[in-house]
């Protein structure tokens, strides 16, 4: 297996002289994205939604790289993986709940599209649809309006190893490399396209080898390391905001659960392969590196539980309770009105 | 008022929209430097620079997807696909993204852009060179489809375009883009989106076209009336999505015979959302079968002479179809 990087149980803090509150903050929105994901695998097992996409064992790259970007004001183009970067952007549990019954007030899309196909101007999301990689030279061309404009805002874009397939995926970075655009790419290698391995989609061994071709940089981070995720993305972020252009940045994870509640991963991988990188949870690493350190102890971690345990509660009765939106709804405007303003 | 060809008022379209909205920047394949393979964004590169004018690289897929990006970052680019034909790479980021944008969103963002292409046949393009692409775009919901038949509107239109916050696909008659001449004024004025306009007024039946078949029908109409006393009534429709059903409807009310033309292929090409808007709303006016001139079911345009001839409606075609039709 190419996923060398992440064999290693330990969190890689090297040249790094974090905050606490900021070391504690990641691992209160790692928990939180988490057990949101957790409960909603539980709603869909008992029949009260329809489909849920996991980013179970994605929280490290996602919450490492959102609480690094300038959050509100840098652009994030996500993919349907990405619940953790939304949570640490700022989307709410609640929010996400909305989604996932396709309940009315629900913030994304009115209930329009499926749940994961984010939208937050508040928070700097940008509207995403469903097929893979288009997000790519569209982020180049929110890039390009940032340029343009003078600003130093940078566009995140995220996508799976799957998604690097597509001619999107080449001519959105082909894009970025010629103007110097300011992107982070951010590929999240989770070494499976539902059930095609990473070895049927590239012939070489990593996407970051790609950068080259595209003229800008390419990184690769252990993806399953929060704090690891969080320096290879602020480099990358610097890079851009000192005008030298984008970065692919690769990151090394894994999804031990299925592609989504459609699928059954057992058709296609081993349970000891899963076994395996279970023990790499990004999530025990953090928190046996805080425990070792003392920035948390197991009080401190059983109320994190606690609190994030009743958000999600709360949040998901709240949700239950909400009406479906009217049928009528349905007809909302194609159109933007003539006064819009982005 | 100044005369100028189709092309020019494209092309002062675009230099006062990026002189009055600095928002406004240009991008597609030869669009700097070169001017545009047809010319139509000449001078704009010395005037504007390489940051408004941006040669793309040959890619029609990113050179939307660039845009729609670019206009959910406030910007409101302008992309040009060198000929419609090649607009296919850019599907899914048209009618999978750019139209979708404000709904999917629920009115968070919007996709301000336009995507200008030259479209059409008559002028020994072959296969590649000649599609009349507008029925594939003007069904999906969000994407406003313009399509100019006049220098004046071209300018009009395309104005409008720029100012509209919403995808806007903006094909032009390549085969008129010299060929079609009219007054247009030097000032500012837009052409409202989603107005049909009568051009012609007539009793007898009425004749619905665009771009290049629209001025074809308008020397159709005047051979007939020259010839038989034959009054057509002429119907632009300026804009295909969205459709300006009242003009539309109101003709046909006043003439009960109706003739659409149009060089796309006749098979679910434009015409029969026409057909089925008459039938559907103004059955009992209706004083003879609706007709359709249009191409034949084959790839258009097959690039010999003759064959291109065989494909394309003219003039004298479209004239021996109204005489079928006022017989009736």
């Amino acid at each position: 297996m190419a996923q060398n990087l992440t064999r290693s149980h330990q969190i890689d803090d090297a040249g790094l002289d974090l905050d606490a509150a900021l070391l504690r903050e990641m691992y209160r929105l790692m928990v939180l994205a988490r057990r949101t994901d957790e409960r909603t695998w539980v709603l869909h097992r008992q029949g009260k939604i329809a489909f849920h996409i996991s980013g179970i064992g994605h929280e490290a790259i996602q919450v490492g790289a959102a609480l690094a970007m300038h959050r509100g004001y840098d652009y994030a183009h996500l993919y349907y993986r990405d619940l953790a970067f939304n949570i640490a952007l700022g989307y709410t549990p609640y929010e996400f709940f909305l989604a996932v019954y396709g309940k009315q007030g629900e913030t994304t899309s009115g209930a329009r599209q499926m749940p994961s196909n984010w939208s937050a101007r508040r928070l700097g999301i940008v509207t995403a649809s469903s097929p893979v990689a288009t997000q790519v030279p569209q982020a180049a061309g929110l890039a390009l309006a940032s340029k343009l404009k003078g600003e130093d805002r940078v566009t995140v874009v995220c996508l799976g190893e799957g998604s690097t397939s597509e001619g999107d995926f080449f001519e959105g970075l082909n894009w970025a490399g010629v103007h110097q655009l300011p992107v982070v790419c951010i590929v999240q290698n989770n070494i499976y396209a539902i059930s095609v391995p990473v070895h049927l989609q590239m012939a070489v061994p990593n996407v970051a080898d790609r950068a080259p071709m595209f003229g800008i940089a390419g990184a690769i981070c252990d993806g399953n390391d929060v704090v690891a995720s969080y320096r290879a993305m602020s480099e990358a972020l610097d890079r851009a905001r000192r005008g030298e252009g984008a970065t692919l940045l690769e990151a090394k994870t894994y999804r031990p659960v299925p592609h989504s509640s459609d699928d059954d991963d057992r058709t296609y991988r081993s349970r000891d392969e899963v076994e395996e990188w279970k023990q790499r949870d990004p999530i025990k690493r953090f928190q046996a590196y805080l425990l070792e350190r003392g920035l948390l102890d197991d009080e401190q971690i059983d109320a994190i539980e606690q609190e994030v345990r009743a958000e999600i509660d709360e949040a998901q009765a709240r949700a239950e309770a909400a009406p479906y939106p009217p049928a009528e709804d349905a007809l909302f405007p194609v159109f933007a009105p003539p006064d819009f303003e982005q | 008022m100044p005369e100028m060809t189709l092309i020019e008022g494209v092309r002062q379209a675009m230099d006062e929209e990026m002189a009055r909205d600095e928002r406004v920047f240009i991008t597609g394949e030869d669009v700097g430097q070169r001017g545009g393979v047809f010319r139509a964004t000449l001078g704009l590169f010395e005037k504007y620079g390489p940051d408004r004018v941006i040669d793309s690289p040959l890619a029609e897929l990113s050179i939307v997807a660039v845009g729609v990006g670019a206009a959910l970052g406030g910007m409101r680019p302008i992309c040009e696909i060198q000929f419609a034909d090649y607009i296919f790479p850019a599907f899914n980021q048209i009618v999978n993204e750019a139209a979708l944008v404000h709904y999917r969103s629920g009115g968070e963002w919007a996709a301000p852009l336009v995507i200008r292409a030259p479209y059409g046949g008559g002028i020994g393009g072959g296969l590649y060179h000649s599609q009349s692409v507008e029925a594939y775009f003007a069904h999906a919901p969000g994407l406003k489809v313009v399509i100019p038949s006049t220098a004046y509107d071209a300018k009009g239109l395309l104005k409008a375009a720029v100012r509209d916050p919403n995808p806007v696909l903006f094909f032009e008659p390549k085969k008129g883009y010299r060929l079609i001449k009219d007054a247009v004024p030097d000032e500012d004025y837009t052409v409202p989106l989603g107005e049909a306009k009568v051009t012609r007024e007539g009793g007898d039946l009425t004749v619905y076209a665009y771009g290049m078949m629209h001025y074809y029908v308008l020397q159709a109409a005047e051979m007939v009336a020259r010839q038989e006393g034959i009054q057509a009534e002429v119907v632009d429709l300026r804009t295909l999505a969205p459709l300006d059903t009242a003009t539309v409807i109101e003709s046909f009310k006043k003439t009960g015979k109706a003739l659409i033309v149009y060089e796309d292929n006749r098979f679910l090409g434009y015409g029969a959302e026409i057909a089925a808007l008459l039938a559907d709303e103004a059955f009992e006016y209706m004083d003879a079968p609706i007709r359709r001139l249009a191409g034949p079911d084959i790839p258009g345009v097959p690039f010999a002479h003759s064959m291109q001839d065989f494909f394309m409606p003219n003039p004298d075609k479209i004239a021996a179809a109204i005489r079928e039709l006022a017989e009736y």
